[in-house]
């Protein structure tokens, strides 16, 4: 007995699910190729360590000072990228699959812009000389940028709603909402003293360059939190991508399930958001990778993420060493690799047609 | 029967096929949008931190003599007064010209990422080439926003039917966020870059030298002009570009003097003043609104209700932030933005 003609099932107590082997696999493969990226991200810098005794350290083994120099001068840098990367991606794939819209992210909704200013605002107006330490750097950064990118999805929301929530108005609301939000922000890069606002430039393009295991929690525990309720939300979330009517005969409590997936949605976006500023695009190009890569119909929530760190971490790797001596902010990297992507999107997309 | 059919009403022997009512509204639109600028100018060096009474303006504008408030006018707000209002002649064009090349309601040189394009350029050759001078810059600036448009407008020719305004604000959003991380990738490590471009990225006209502006003229006259020329076209092309060309149009020689007058306009423009958004949009909708579908006027109108914008945002952030000042790029922003959601609010939207 197969669930669909020609595939295995595969049945754990009351679940059950048609057995596709990419949908194991791909996680696996990108679970692989984030580690060599975070080997590689540990092993290069002002001393190079030997890939090999990396690992080693990075299992606890190999010798006393290899361990220090990686687990705790440039573990945390790769850790970030990788705990960003992953909640801007599975932000990124829930949005695409709310809206059954592959062009729809955070970015170009405006939530990220959001978040960004109600962080620098913490950051310009809340910090000491220099930037902000201590426990405003800890709780009111995070904060401000959750609530930021809560008042600009909110505002999004609003203004696009009219019955029915249009894709594409929500798009263009998106565009214009993230405009006022972006102006909002570099005035605010005007009203600071100098040493803040090269921070804050720093850091609105996504930066690692501060990162430590501090800048590590804010999306760690975003995610330890919000990826169970995302993937525990995976099945009403497949039955969303089909119309509302077949939804709703699935059984799927519509206007629940999708208030709950935007908030954690919205949640990931700005703990990253706090955590590193806006890196551009991961949310936008992963989940469309990861469908890619899993053949799958809508974007699949844990090979999105999967694929969104490992994706930060190599721009993070390409962007500290590519260059010589310059260390370029991992956010350049990506928008430089994933604006391309997103116009290819675009040509490619016949189906942008209505307005 | 021949005398059952009146002789069209003939004027300088030519068929005038417009309604008289909408020609006489189009004249006085335009008398009124003159005396609009007037009016903006003189408030513009007017008003600020010091508020000046007409005979001390008209003393400092003819009889300079040294006085405080002679300094006030010949040094702080005239400058910034003439940048607005050329910026914003150019910027109106320019945004016109846009949204009849692509037929599409939302087109902006912001919004379509060009003014992005310009200022990487601008950025690019001061940083990496070292060029000084704005008549070494504007030259990049021209490049990096030929670069944008020629990006966007292929976006629009290789998308299946067309771009339509959603194909075109995404192609133009990840085309402005590539560009300004590539600016921000250049100025990053280099504290006195950093100090320029982040008062020069939200577009101000404030602290410009009059030479500056009056050095980017002569771009922006010749910019104008080709924009005059191209209207004619752009009314055929506007049609849709088979009709435009059985009508005997030459589509391709259009498209690029378009596209000539836009890099111009817009590449000058983000180089003297920084990257504005949405006046282009904003008056262009207006001067829709006023004179009707032709971009004969459309055009002109437009770029008059840009240079009011201008004088008049600028003159509205020295108001309201007293004694500092809302950057006439913000102030733009918060007003053009609701315009643009607005308009994409609309049910179906504006179709050109």
């Amino acid at each position: 007995m197969s669930v669909v003609p020609g595939r295995a099932a595969l049945r754990v107590g009351p679940v059950s699910a048609p057995w596709r082997p990419r949908t194991v696999l791909v996680p696996l493969v990108t679970l692989g190729v984030l580690f060599l990226g975070v080997v590689v991200n540990c092993g290069r810098g002002d001393i190079d360590i030997p890939f090999g005794q990396v690992a080693l350290a990075l299992f606890g083994g190999g010798d006393e000072a290899d361990r220090l120099v990686v687990t705790e001068l440039r573990l945390p840098r790769s850790a970030t990228g990788a705990l960003v990367g992953a909640s801007l991606a599975l932000a990124g794939a829930i949005i695409q699959g709310l809206g059954r819209n592959p062009l729809a992210s955070p970015d170009i909704l405006g939530i990220t812009a959001g978040s960004g200013v109600g962080a620098v605002t913490v950051i310009v107006f809340g910090g000491a000389y220099g930037g902000v330490g201590g426990a405003v750097a800890d709780v009111g950064v995070p904060v401000a940028a959750a609530a930021g990118g809560l008042l600009a999805a909110v505002a999004v929301y609003l203004l696009a709603v009219r019955r029915d929530l249009s894709g594409y108005r929500v798009l263009l609301v998106g565009v214009g909402v993230n405009a006022v939000l972006t102006s909002v922000l570099s005035w605010l890069l005007l009203k600071a003293d100098i040493v803040d606002a090269g921070r804050a430039l720093l850091w609105l393009n996504g930066s690692l360059n501060g990162a430590s295991w501090d800048t590590a929690r804010p999306p760690l525990w975003a995610l330890v939190a919000l990826l169970p309720v995302a993937l525990a939300l995976s099945f009403p979330f497949g039955a969303l991508a089909f119309d509302d009517d077949t939804a709703r005969g699935l059984g799927v409590r519509m206007n629940a399930t999708r208030a709950v997936l935007l908030l954690t949605a919205v949640l990931l976006t700005a703990a990253a958001t706090a955590a590193a500023g806006p890196v551009a695009f991961v949310a936008l190009a992963s989940p469309q990778l990861a469908v890619r890569l899993v053949r799958a119909g809508s974007p699949p929530l844990l090979a999105s993420a999967l694929v969104g760190a490992a994706v930060t971490v190599w721009a993070d790797v390409l962007g500290r060493t590519a260059f010589g001596s310059v260390e370029l902010p991992v956010g350049i990297l990506t928008a430089a690799l994933g604006a391309p992507y997103l116009l290819y999107l675009l040509v490619r997309s016949g189906r942008a047609r209505t307005s | 029967m021949t005398e059952a059919l009146p002789a069209p009403p003939t004027k300088r022997g030519r068929t005038r096929q417009v309604a008289p009512e909408r020609a006489s509204r189009r004249g006085v639109w335009t008398v009124v949008l003159v005396s609009a600028l007037v009016l903006a100018v003189m408030l513009s060096i007017a008003l600020g931190a010091e508020p000046l009474s007409p005979g001390e303006i008209w003393h400092g504008l003819w009889h300079a003599s040294g006085s405080e408030g002679d300094v006030i006018v010949r040094s702080l707000r005239l400058p910034r007064t003439v940048t607005a209002v050329v910026a914003g002649l150019a910027l109106g064009a320019a945004g016109a010209l846009m949204q009849g090349h692509t037929r599409n309601p939302i087109a902006d040189p912001v919004v379509l990422g060009i003014s992005a394009g310009a200022g990487m350029g601008v950025v690019a050759s001061i940083f990496l080439v070292g060029v000084t001078g704005l008549y070494g810059y504007v030259w990049f600036g021209f490049l990096g926003a030929a670069l944008a448009g020629a990006g966007v407008y292929a976006v629009g020719a290789l998308t299946r039917g067309g771009a339509t305004p959603v194909t075109l604000a995404l192609a133009g959003a990840s085309a402005h966020a590539l560009f300004t991380a590539l600016t921000a990738g250049m100025v990053l490590f280099d504290r006195q870059a950093l100090e320029t471009y982040r008062f020069w990225t939200v577009g101000s006209v404030s602290g410009q030298p009059l030479e500056l502006t009056v050095r980017a003229l002569p771009f922006i006259v010749v910019g104008l002009v080709v924009a005059a020329l191209n209207t004619p076209g752009l009314n055929a092309l506007s049609l849709g570009e088979d009709v435009a060309r059985s009508l005997g149009v030459r589509v391709g020689l259009n498209r690029a003097l378009g596209m000539t007058a836009v890099t111009l306009l817009t590449g000058t423009a983000v180089a003297v003043c920084g990257p504005i958004g949405f006046v282009g949009l904003v008056g262009t909708h207006i001067a829709r609104y006023l004179s009707g579908p032709d971009y004969r006027w459309i055009t002109a109108q437009a770029a008059l209700i840009g240079a009011v914008l201008m004088v008049a945002a600028d003159t509205l952030g020295r108001l309201v932030a007293r004694p500092g000042e809302l950057q006439v790029g913000i102030v733009l922003a918060l007003i053009g933005a609701p315009v643009f959601i607005q308009l994409v609010r609309r049910r179906g939207a504006v179709r050109i």
